[in-house]
């Protein structure tokens, strides 16, 4: 019933804001859909925690502490990303750079972004993933280019190529997926339930299993942006509007990541758990390293952020790519806290540029004069991202160092190196924007600050206190991929 | 029928479906290209009927039928449309020459037999020795995609790659579960119509549809 609820929510919601998303009540319409989405997955939630993992509609959908986590936190973060892009986008408008068309497609692709995130989350098909996965490309491409200037055009363009090429590659490998399943399962619809796959993983055979990971890594990975997949991604970010930049660095590449990580469990149980590991630490570390060392060479704010995401996404990577419970929890914990800390940074990001009219990291100057809480909060935000304590990313990523300097110690150098370079190059830009002289100029609407500082007040409070339900929440999750 | 004969006639049809994807690798008019692509599809349609019919598998001749429907009617006409109203029926540039292609596409074909050998050797189906011309065409429309410059063909070399993983689905395991399989149908159709509203606007904006005037987003 619940579950009936989150995926037919948003679906109303798009069909609704397709109809009406050029009016003057859209923005609150959108947020109110939204709303009630995070509504239903909370109550899914606490049911899921009360009684258990379920599964509806002959199994084709499943729910258990792993994914009902990314579902809350999906519908969280669509929430208020939604109430962010009242104002933002109403101030888009005011600028001349959106037409009613396109505030109706934006709203109604915004509503369908997010139901086909939980579709992916929740379906127990691997097929019905991957055609949601699909679904979510498809979706935000035409978002990407919504101002229809040349660059965001090029953007989406490459975002589309890449990623449909990308996910062509998982189809292969759900295809052989389902060759091997069809052994030991038979053939017809069930056998690519993963519920059915998870009871039979010991038997399925292993050259066939190692073949299709390493299609669905390369396939999923490509929209988790691990380098070198990973060129679609700063350009998709910077040329969109902030509340799409937002989602795909906070939601997105968790829901990819999150098919990697279910494929894993699957590849563990045929061939134990070093191969897919040891391509998961590689692609990870690959990613951390080489996304550090692009952010010192960024120009504009959004993409710095943006590669600053591919370098988050890296590290979560190599945690699930390390296993074991330490690991996995702590993957599971960077996975919340970086979403939250990500979308949060990107608001402030999107009105700094609407009041200095540019993306361009040199002119944006002396935020904190002009607009303390936007200041602020880009100061606090960025502190948070670097894994300054007392924020959540700090103990994420604590224990990921710790974890790795115990199993992999080869591999902790990198870590830090990448790590301290990121922050030197982030702290480096974002301290004169906050601070320093400003011309900037006031905005037609209201900035909206209050998702800023709810997300940046809960990964705080996760670097401070985790409470015992959700340690509980995460270690269940943590011993079912560990 | 008999088996061996069915056998060799399927593979007979993935022989074609490899002909034609070096033909479109080769070819330089647009024109031409859309004629091609509909004429895989057709190949691809009738060697899924006939394993529809030796296995008795229904829902293996809806996706035939799903497969003369989108790949050989609707989205050549479709494209046909587009290139006509976007006057676009130039000769295709390559990145490399087209002979140096096709000594590439023959070390894939190389590569791809090499890898699906394993594979191929445990099927159970009569049509597995055709996997591993799947995968050949798969990355021939792979190095497709890759080598030319202009945006229709590049599309053109994503479909056909799409008509590639539907016959390895096909010669691997009798083809996908049918709600998937109706799943990757629509999301092929939604995406060629995106690709068609994107002809328009990066036509607006650029006035041509070369990808080389989209190479500005660069790192410095």
């Amino acid at each position: 019933m619940e579950l009936a609820l989150v995926l037919s929510a948003p679906l109303i919601g798009c069909l609704l804001l397709a109809l009406a998303g050029h009016r003057r009540f859209a923005p609150e319409l959108n947020a109110v859909m939204s709303l009630v989405t995070f509504a239903a997955a909370a109550l899914l939630t606490v049911r899921v925690i009360a009684r258990g993992p379920l599964t509806a509609m002959q199994a084709q959908f499943f729910v258990d502490s792993f994914n009902v986590f990314l579902v809350a936190l999906t519908a969280f973060v669509a929430f208020t990303t939604a109430l962010f892009s009242r104002p933002y986008m109403r101030i888009e408008a005011h600028h001349g750079r959106l037409n009613p068309a396109r505030l109706r497609l934006y709203h109604s692709m915004y509503q369908l972004f997010t139901f086909t995130m939980l579709l992916c989350l929740l379906s127990n098909n691997v097929g019905i993933m991957w055609v949601a996965m699909e679904g979510a490309t498809l979706s935000t491409v035409l978002l990407v280019s919504l101002y229809r200037t040349p660059a965001s055009l090029e953007a989406a363009w490459k975002y589309f190529i890449l990623c449909s090429v990308g996910i062509a590659q998982a189809l292969f490998g759900v295809i052989l997926l389902y060759f091997a399943a069809e052994k030991v399962l038979g053939p017809g619809g069930t056998s690519l339930l993963w519920t059915r796959l998870f009871d039979v993983r010991t038997e399925l055979e292993p050259t066939v299993l190692s073949l299709s990971f390493v299609f669905l890594l390369v396939g999923f990975g490509t929209k988790v942006g691990l380098v070198p997949l990973h060129n679609w991604l700063p350009d998709a970010h910077a040329e969109g509007p902030t509340p799409v930049s937002a989602v795909l660095s906070g939601l997105l590449l968790n829901v990819a990541l999150y098919a990697v990580v279910r494929s894993k469990v699957l590849v563990d149980g045929a061939l134990g758990r070093n191969f897919s590991g040891a391509l998961m630490m590689g692609f990870g570390l690959l990613s951390v390293v080489v996304a550090a060392f692009f952010l010192s060479r960024q120009k504009d704010i959004k993409r710095m952020f943006a590669y600053s995401s591919i370098e988050h996404m890296g590290i979560m990577t190599f945690a699930f790519g390390m296993g074991g419970a330490v690991a996995a929890f702590a993957g599971l914990l960077h996975m919340t806290v970086h979403s939250l800390t990500k979308s949060a940074i990107f608001f402030t990001v999107g009105h700094a540029a609407q009041k200095t009219g540019t993306q361009n990291m040199a002119d944006i100057r002396g935020l904190i004069e002009t607009n303390p809480t936007v200041g602020w909060g880009l100061a606090v935000g960025s502190l948070a991202i670097l894994g300054m304590p007392p924020f959540g990313v700090f103990t994420s990523e604590f224990m990921v160092l710790t974890t790795a300097m115990h199993e992999h110690p080869w591999a902790t150098p990198f870590l830090l190196i990448a790590l301290g370079v990121a922050f030197a190059a982030i702290f480096g830009k974002v301290q004169p924007m906050v601070f320093g002289e400003t011309s900037a100029r006031r905005l037609p609407h209201p900035p909206a600050l209050v998702p800023v500082f709810v997300h940046l007040a809960i990964v705080l409070m996760l670097g401070l206190y985790i409470p015992p339900y959700l340690i509980a929440w995460y270690r269940q999750a943590a011993a079912l991929i560990g | 029928m008999d088996q061996t004969l069915i056998g060799q006639f399927v593979s007979l049809l993935a022989a074609i479906l490899l002909l034609i994807s070096f033909a479109m690798l080769s070819q330089r008019r647009v024109l031409t290209l859309i004629k091609l692509f509909a004429w895989q599809g057709a190949a691809l349609a009738a060697s899924t009927a006939i394993v529809a019919h030796t296995t008795g598998q229904p829902h293996l001749y809806f996706s035939a039928g799903l497969t003369v429907l989108l790949k050989v009617m609707l989205i050549p006409w479709a494209l046909h449309r587009l290139i006509d109203r976007l006057f676009v029926r130039w000769d295709v540039e390559t990145l490399i020459n087209i002979p140096a292609t096709m000594l590439i596409g023959i070390g894939l074909v190389i590569f791809a037999f090499a890898l699906a050998a394993p594979i191929s050797h445990m099927a159970g189906t009569f049509t597995r020795s055709t996997l591993g011309i799947a995968m050949a065409s798969i990355l021939i429309s792979f190095l497709m995609m890759i080598v030319r410059r202009k945006a229709v063909p590049q599309v053109i070399g994503f479909l056909a790659m799409e008509n590639g993983l539907f016959f390895a689905a096909t010669s691997a395991t009798y083809g996908m579960p049918l709600v998937v399989e109706l799943g990757v149908a629509l999301d092929v159709l939604v995406g060629t119509f995106i690709f068609g509203i994107f002809f328009f606007h990066i036509r607006e904006q650029f006035d041509s549809l070369d990808i080389r005037h989209m190479e500005k987003l660069k790192e410095e």
